[in-house]
């Protein structure tokens, strides 16, 4: 692993950071503020996003979080290397993340994955796409198992999907767009296609608890 | 305490102890390889997994606490059957590269498989591969061998206080690195080649140099520093070829400094093998025979006052009794061990002692650091210190510091000003540290050498007693003022009386040309360059030093490992070394040196063999009677001491005032503090990585 590739050489956290710092640190006794670790992870990731558009944790921004939080710079390194939604190395504008486990590959995640880099010129996982747009990743089970298969762009769900839906959000995207995130089929989270399929006749159910 | 019973045997131990210790208590080897009594418990590795009645399935007893009546069994099907399956799941990605590992032969992963294993493995897939990493001079990384115990991340966070170590990532890519490249900061980091389990990582000097079978084993003392730590020597063919701590755990508990442990390739470098006589300005090689003559003659109707000795940091007591009595035969009362020319109360042997004792940092409550930085001059004592530290918690440890610490201390410390002016204001009292310090049952004080080597160490020394006599809860029996040595030496030379007699020359006076003849016994930590031009110097020591290039006469003498020794730590513990090597060419142990000169004066020295030395040793001072394994506090010692002939010299009573000004660090540079480490290339190689102490910076 070479951490040196492409580091910026200072980090600081901007005026929105520290207002979310604030409200991140007053959850924690001020001697256990070590536990905000991971907002404050989370948070220099989306400060990196918002002023670079490569939303990713660099060794100085650890560094300082670490300085921030009185512990030792490795034990922040491991646990922004631990959790797979720190991104340790710079990520294109969109982070299309598909999930492949079970359910979401028996609903089609082969083609999810198969459009995606169709739509990028991506041809492997953990690749950018040329044009530094997109990163493709494969991950594990998002929890979202109901409306496999899963396509999650940087922090929202995009649910239900196939091969065509996935190239016309990525053209969105492209486009400086940001679809509604959720089902991209006619449902609503996680109820049945077209509406209620079940407890249709109030009357029966009510009765049926007399 | 508990009563648990392990596999039928009943037996008894402190409710705070686990499944693994009583185990062990009991007599059954559990294997292991997380575990380390010295470090946290992880639990990780499963290996030490045992039977527990009424548990539905086997539990991994270095993490299980006992409870009374608990049933353990360590050798049913089951047990084994769970320690061959974790076998085979470390193996699978163990390499098979035993032959050519520095670890083989005292590998616990090699030992435990033989034990525990099933001998076979039915893993045909791919083994992950991990890239080693440059961590340092001192530790060579073969990663893919690491097993992932996380020894070395909790030795190096909670031992050495220098977390730089840790697991990165997860799962199937978990690795133990620094991250971001770099070395180790740690004085202690040579342990971590201790505290793995594996051939992960091992000694990068030593890299394909020997088996652990080969070696000769030999137990030894450190000299390196005054903690005097427990060491064994291992050499091959006469030649050391390393060294390892050994467990003594009221000194060095198991740990060793990468100075002790690393320093060895200086033992082969510039070594003094032959006698070597000045002619016309030109340093020749000569016979003993001859050097001795020559030196004879030179000596011949020079008055006794007119000749001096300084003895130096690194010698055994057996060569300072010699030293000193042929001074005495010569007629000369100056003689001196300390060519830092340090003060110390030498009214008694509590003057110049670290009274609480080693292990007395365990029971201290609050803690001031005058004109020291125990890491840098004391690594293994420093590691105790923090010990004390974490134990007690956040807060509940104070620790004051008076001077400038140059690199972090590994522990909490409240800077209280640069220089002994702070003393006066820590008496008057005010500040929460002084506060504490007045309060505490057990307030201890440790007084270094940046304090001790400046014109007004008595007035700092008795600032200090002020300052403890203030304390207003002091428990009976304690002693809180603490001397930390540098010079392995150093005490033996005190207790030996090497300090000036009547109307004599202290170290300095004699190298500003006080004494027409100076004999320097392995003295070479003072600028050679002040000794006068007129002055005849004799360099008698192990290394062409410094000292040994302005000398006219060379006497060779044996480094630590290459003589049996006496050695009296900063505690004032007496401790014997053995001899492991011999000396290179016509080199020989030093007070054989100086008694066989002493034959040729026709002044010769009474005795002629190690156990008249030592016993005129302890008719000097009794302390040396009980040595050779004779290990006790210098608390009980102490009394006995006060006959010592230290008393009898000319000192000043602890008086004086304090000037201002800031300490000087002890130790500018950690790796290269005496001929022996000057001389090895890894240790200046530690010193270029790690630059020389930050304070040389500031300065
Ligand atoms: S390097 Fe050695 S001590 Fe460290 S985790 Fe690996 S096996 Fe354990
Ligand atoms: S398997 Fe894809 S969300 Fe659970
Ligand atoms: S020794 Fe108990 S889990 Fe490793």
């Amino acid at each position: 692993m070479n951490t040196q590739q492409a580091q910026p050489d200072s980090f600081v956290f901007d005026s929105a950071s520290e207002a979310e710092i604030v409200v991140a640190l007053s959850k924690y006794p001020p001697e256990r503020k070590a536990s905000a670790v991971m907002p404050l992870l989370y948070i220099a990731q989306r400060q990196m996003g918002r002023l670079t558009g490569s939303a990713w944790v660099p060794v100085v921004a650890m560094d300082e979080i670490a300085r921030r939080l009185g512990m030792a710079a490795i034990r922040v390194y491991e646990v922004a290397s631990f959790y797979t939604m720190f991104n340790t190395k710079p990520v294109g504008r969109y982070h299309l993340q598909v999930c492949t486990t079970t359910p979401c590959w028996l609903r089609g995640s082969d083609d999810v994955v198969a459009a995606c880099k169709r739509a990028t010129g991506i041809t492997a996982f953990g690749e950018t796409s040329a044009d530094g747009q997109f990163t493709l990743t494969q991950v594990e089970c998002l929890g979202a198992c109901s409306n496999a298969p899963i396509l999650q762009v940087d922090d929202d769900y995009y649910e239900d999907m196939d091969g065509p839906r996935t190239v016309a959000l990525i053209e969105s995207l492209r486009k400086g767009e940001r679809p509604p995130a959720g089902p991209t089929i006619n449902r609503s989270g996680s109820a049945p296609e077209g509406g209620r399929k079940t407890l249709m006749d109030p009357v029966h159910s009510i009765s049926e608890n007399k | 305490m508990v009563r648990v019973i392990v596999d039928g045997t009943p037996v008894d131990v402190p409710p705070d102890f686990s499944a693994l210790q009583a185990c062990e208590a009991a007599g059954k080897e559990i294997p292991r390889f997380c575990y380390h009594e010295r470090l946290s418990v992880a639990g990780n590795c499963r290996m030490c997994l045992v039977q527990v009645a009424r548990a539905p399935k086997p539990v991994a007893s270095c993490g299980f606490p006992v409870s009374e009546g608990m049933e353990i069994l360590t050798d049913t099907e089951v047990v084994r059957r769970a320690r061959r399956a974790v076998m085979e799941f470390l193996l699978i990605n163990h390499p098979l590269d035993c032959p050519i590992c520095d670890q083989g032969g005292e590998c616990d992963l090699q030992d435990q498989a033989y034990g525990y294993g099933t001998g076979i493995s039915r893993y045909h897939e791919a083994k992950r591969a991990v890239t080693d990493k440059d961590i340092g001079p001192l530790v060579k990384t073969v990663m893919t061998r690491c097993i992932q115990c996380t020894r070395c991340v909790r030795f190096t966070t909670e031992v050495a206080g220098t977390p730089e170590l840790g697991m990165v990532f997860r799962g199937e890519n978990a690795e133990i690195t620094t991250y971001v490249e770099k070395a180790l900061t740690s004085e202690l980091s040579g342990n971590l080649i201790d505290v793995c389990p594996v051939g992960a990582l091992t000694s990068k000097p030593a890299a394909f140099h020997g088996r652990s079978w080969e070696y000769k084993k030999t137990d030894s003392i450190d000299v390196m520093d005054a903690v005097g730590t427990n060491i064994q020597v291992h050499a091959r063919s006469g030649e050391v070829m390393r060294i390892v701590p050994r467990v003594n755990d009221e000194v060095n508990e198991e740990w060793l400094s990468d100075k002790g442990r690393f320093s060895i390739d200086g033992l082969k470098r510039r070594r003094l093998d032959r006698p070597w006589v000045r002619v016309h300005g030109k340093l020749v090689e000569a016979s003993w025979q001859d050097a001795f003559v020559a030196l004879a003659r030179r000596l011949d109707g020079v008055a006794g006052y007119q000749i001096g000795a300084v003895a130096g940091d690194l010698c055994d007591a057996e060569s300072l009794c010699a030293l000193k009595d042929l001074m005495a035969a010569l007629g000369s009362p100056n003689v001196d061990c300390r060519q830092d020319n340090a003060w110390y109360d030498l009214t008694s042997r509590e003057g110049y002692l670290f009274n609480s004792g080693i292990t007395g940092i365990g029971e201290a409550d609050v803690l001031l650091l005058v004109g020291t930085h125990p890491r840098h001059e004391a690594p293994v004592l420093n590691a105790r210190i923090r010990k004390r530290f974490l134990a007690a918690g956040r807060g509940h440890f104070p620790i004051g510091m008076i001077g400038q610490p140059p690199t972090d201390p590994t522990y909490d410390v409240t800077v209280l000003g640069d220089g002994p002016e702070a003393l006066g204001a820590l008496q008057a009292g005010g500040s929460e540290f002084a506060e504490a310090f007045r309060k505490a049952k057990r307030p201890m004080i440790i007084l270094g050498h940046g304090a001790l080597t400046r014109p007004d160490a008595a007035g700092i020394y008795a600032a200090c007693q002020t300052l403890l006599s203030q304390g207003e809860a002091v428990a009976e029996g304690w002693q809180g003022l603490n001397i930390l040595h540098t010079a392995a030496s150093r005490v033996a030379g005190l207790d030996l009386g090497l300090v000036p007699g009547l109307r004599g020359r202290s170290a300095s006076g004699m190298l500003r040309g006080g004494v027409d003849i100076l004999w320097l016994l392995g003295a070479d930590e003072f600028p050679v360059d002040k000794i006068g031009t007129e002055t005849f110097v004799v360099y008698q020591g192990h290394h062409g030093d410094a000292a040994a290039a302005r000398a006219d006469i060379i006497l060779p003498g044996a480094a630590y490992t290459e003589k049996p020794g006496t050695y009296v730590n900063t505690e004032g513990r007496v401790q014997r070394s053995f001899r492991a090597v011999f000396p290179p060419g016509e080199a020989r142990e030093d007070w054989r040196i100086l008694r066989a000169f002493s034959e040729v004066l026709g002044k010769t020295l009474p005795y002629d063999t190690l156990e008249a030395v030592r016993e005129r040793m302890a008719a000097i001072n009794p302390v040396f009677r009980q040595g050779g394994g004779g290990l006790q506090p210098a608390a009980q010692i102490a009394g006995q001491g006060t006959s010592a002939p230290a008393a009898a010299a000319s000192v000043s009573a602890p008086e004086g005032r304090v000037e201002a000004g800031a300490f000087r660090p002890v130790v500018r540079d950690y790796y290269l503090t005496n001929a022996i480490s000057r001389a090895s290339p890894t240790m200046a190689e530690c010193s270029r990585v790690y630059g020389p102490a930050a304070a040389v910076a500031a300065e």
